[in-house]
């Protein structure tokens, strides 16, 4: 028996309307688990022959919504979503939280695959009865409003089916908002209003589909578990933990919008022109006294609440709803764009969320923007009337509306940081790239590393997931510890203090399977990654990176910081390079930076191997 | 000596929505994690207002006096409606005289759920850590009635309070 998944994996053909159950074996499973792993797993067995050629906007791809055997168990609750990424054309494990995941695996899911391309558009609805696929004319166009109007019908139907039941609760969702609907490349997946699967482009890949949301409705128990007694006690242990230390609890990390610029220098500021500022009308205090509206904010299951919910009450900017904003939504939303005031930070990132943007990689395209039309490589005819001027929240609402409605230069815009500088450069005959902060088309978390003290210097140029924040190889063991959250899928942010590495005394609970730390960072996890790796090296159709160019920092990463405590501060480029070679070999890739053979088959990953003799010198 | 009775009181606007009350009741009483079954329900009808939805246990428990086949009765210790799941027919009779429509039926089993008060000792309120629900003694000085109420009419006021007049506008 397989305890802690439902077994079965709802697949969607949108073109036929074909429904059927995916079963896994168990061998499959306990390789590759959940979340980014499995979807890695699957999107190879599906795609992995043909993968330079599959258009990540085309019907042959396939979106995937997966849960991991630890969601709903263990605090902290996340879905994680996959396809071929439309801004790296790798794979990306975005991982959102929410409750999404408990009412799939409620109604019998352990995920989602929604592939083909509707003629309308359309949600998919999982409940008791089963997945079918309903009309969502009415709503397309619609941001938060989406999350009301599905909850209504959804509710009124479940009323229809079992008018006896009583009330019935709302069911969850994962949805895209008018960015995901005109195909921004980088539009998020969102839940809630206001949380994202920002990084990948996969609200992009769900509007190429015509899928407006993935909604779900269950009212069955958890799956079975190994031993639930073991599971309790841990519950009960996790909580625990994390009430004795209501500290780690008040701020989020909201708390860093302030500290993370003044003292670590490692902050976006307009465009990374710069990454330190000492305005403390940025700091958490203005958020804590004037903006929020609840302190405490949480997902099924999270005793930690590290949300919290921001308004702006009052002036210009009235009427904005979004959460915390966290450090990188207050960076990338704020100080990004040269807003330095709580109401606005709260206002653009409100207005991302509705948009459904992502809030790092949009806006990340959008200050992008901005500094070529600071620079006048971008003119106010190029943008459709619309001047961006930093610390503008009315000029920055109307170039997201550029963008989301793709008018003027909006319509390169939308094709995230380096495809827009690319197009731009030959436009405009002058190399924009140098002002593109991105790696391999994923644009950059907030978090620099010209300080040599914040971030690791080849964190993003040797992420198989490019400037994911989330997902940076560290000495030892590389990148493999990133999946183990994304896997497993729960929220690593939730952790309670103290109880490091509790995950797998979980796993062991839910699963009864065995695994270690040591033995997930040096092989499975590494498995993962080489195979997210190779996707990524094959990638195409429309870019190939070449790792000599692209496992490398972009250029503005190379200038000395110009302001702070750390000005002048920039790595070095030959060393870095130096630094580069070391971790190849150990990282298992040759001096290309391809994974070798014997890497590949000790893993047990022979066609892998022999597909990236295509791109072996 | 004064027998007081229990009764969860309930702060609407710190609920977190973290469900912890949730899993704790469906442990207690169903022994795994399981929300549909939980006696208390977190409604999230608009995000950030969520509502902990359980019984209030009225001044004239409309619920008992209603079911056909005497399943439900007042428990004399707690104050609390205890279902005789054997009696029960599940034919929704509670549910339909109850004001804020609490009951609901068990998702697999053919009965109705309501609130036990776990005899006296919540294991919801013991989950909650933000003040949300917490342990207190019944008074007759206050209407309890008041708080056995629809969940699509908190989550209107709580919007309101929380977003002032967009909250009025995103609940019409």
């Amino acid at each position: 028996m397989t305890y802690g998944y439902t077994g079965k994996i709802a697949e969607v053909d949108l073109s036929t309307g074909e429904i059927k159950d995916l079963k896994l074996s168990d061998d499959i499973l306990k390789t590759y688990v959940g979340g980014r792993g499995l979807g890695t797993k699957i999107l190879w067995d599906r795609l992995g022959k043909k993968w330079r050629e599959v258009d990540p906007l085309g019907p042959e791809n396939m979106f995937l919504a997966l849960t991991g055997p630890l969601t709903g168990y263990i605090y902290g609750m996340r879905v994680c979503g996959t396809g071929k990424s439309p801004l790296s054309n790798g794979i990306v494990g975005s991982t959102a939280a929410g409750e999404f995941p408990m009412e799939l695996k409620t109604a019998g899911y352990d995920g989602v695959i929604a592939k083909g391309k509707s003629e309308k558009p359309v949600y998919i609805l999982a409940t008791d009865d089963g997945v079918e696929i309903r009309d969502a004319s009415k709503i397309w166009g619609k941001g938060m409003e989406t999350v009301l109007e599905i909850n209504k019908e959804v509710r009124g139907l479940l009323h229809e089916r079992k008018p006896n039941f009583g009330l019935q609760k709302e069911p969850a969702m994962l949805y895209i908002g008018r960015a995901g609907e005109s195909m921004v490349r980088n539009a998020a997946v969102m839940q809630k209003w206001t949380h994202a699967c920002g990084y990948g482009g996969y609200g992009a890949l769900m509007g190429s589909k015509n899928l407006k949301a993935i909604v779900a409705k269950g009212s069955g128990a958890l799956p079975d578990v190994y031993d639930q007694e073991m599971l309790t006690d841990l519950i009960n242990k996790s909580w625990s933990a994390q009430f004795e230390n209501p500290q780690s609890r008040i701020w989020g990390t909201a708390a860093m919008g302030y500290t993370v610029g003044a003292a670590s220098s490692a902050e976006p500021v307009r465009n990374w022109q710069e990454e330190w500022h000492d305005k403390k009308t940025t700091g958490i205090i203005h958020l804590e006294t004037r903006n929020w509206v609840k302190r405490y904010w949480s997902d099924y299951g999270c005793c930690k609440s590290c949300m919290k919910i921001s308004c702006v009450k009052s002036g210009p900017l009235k009427g904005a709803i979004t959460d915390s904003p966290d450090y990188e939504l207050e960076a990338y939303c704020g100080t990004n764009f040269g807003i330095f005031d709580t109401d606005g930070i709260v206002y653009m990132s409100a207005l991302i969320d509705d948009l459904g943007m992502s809030g790092i990689n949009t806006a990340n395209t959008m200050a992008f923007a901005a500094e070529l039309f600071q620079r006048g490589i971008l003119t106010k005819d190029d943008l459709g009337g619309v001047e961006p001027n930093w610390g503008d929240p009315k000029a920055m609402t109307e170039l997201a509306e550029l963008i989301v409605t793709r008018r003027a230069i909006g319509d390169v815009l939308a094709e995230g940081t380096y495809r827009a500088a690319l197009k731009i450069s030959e436009m405009k005959g002058v190399d924009t790239l140098q002002y593109a902060v991105q790696f391999k088309g994923i644009e950059v978390g907030a978090h620099g590393i010209r300080t040599g003290s914040h971030f690791p210097y080849l964190g993003y140029a040797l992420s198989v997931q490019g400037g994911d924040h989330t997902s940076i190889p560290r000495p030892p063991s590389g990148e493999a510890r990133s999946t183990i959250g994304d896997s497993l899928v729960y929220c690593t942010m939730s952790g309670p203090p103290g109880l490091r590495g509790i995950e797998w005394d979980f796993f062991k609970a839910v699963t009864g399977w065995d695994m270690t730390a040591e033995e997930w960072t040096n092989v499975n996890g590494r498995r993962i990654i080489q195979m997210q790796r190779a996707v990524l090296l094959i990638g195409g159709p429309d870019i190939v990176w070449e790792t000599d160019v692209h496992d490398d920092n972009p250029p503005r990463w190379y200038e000395p910081l110009p302001s702070g405590p750390y000005k002048g501060s920039a790595p070095n480029r030959d060393e870095l390079m130096e630094q580069r070679k070391e971790a190849y070999l150990a990282f298992g890739w040759d001096e290309n930076g391809i994974p070798t053979s014997k890497e590949l088959n000790s893993l047990g990953l022979g066609d892998v191997d022999k597909a990236l003799d295509a791109i072996r010198l | 000596m004064r027998v007081t009775k229990p009764w969860i009181i309930r702060d609407y606007i710190n609920c977190s929505g973290c469900r912890l009350c949730e899993i704790a009741c469906s442990l207690k009483n169903e022994g795994r994690i399981w929300p549909e079954a939980s006696r208390i329900r977190v409604f999230m009808l608009v995000p950030g207002a969520e509502i902990p939805h359980t019984c209030a246990q009225c001044s004239n428990y409309p619920c008992v006096e209603a079911c056909p086949v005497q399943a439900l009765s007042v428990n004399e210790e707690t104050g609390a409606v205890d279902v005789d799941a054997e009696k029960c027919i599940a034919c929704g009779a509670c549910i339909r005289e109850c004001p804020g429509e609490v009951p609901h039926m068990h998702p697999e089993k053919n009965h109705i759920l309501i609130c036990d008060l776990c005899g006296g000792d919540p294991e919801c309120v013991k989950a909650c850590s933000y003040n949300c629900i917490s342990l207190g003694t019944r008074s007759s000085s206050i209407n309890y009635d008041l708080y056995s109420i629809k969940p699509e009419v908190l989550t209107k006021n709580l919007a309101i309070s929380l977003y002032g007049e967009r909250g009025e506008e995103l609940t019409k």
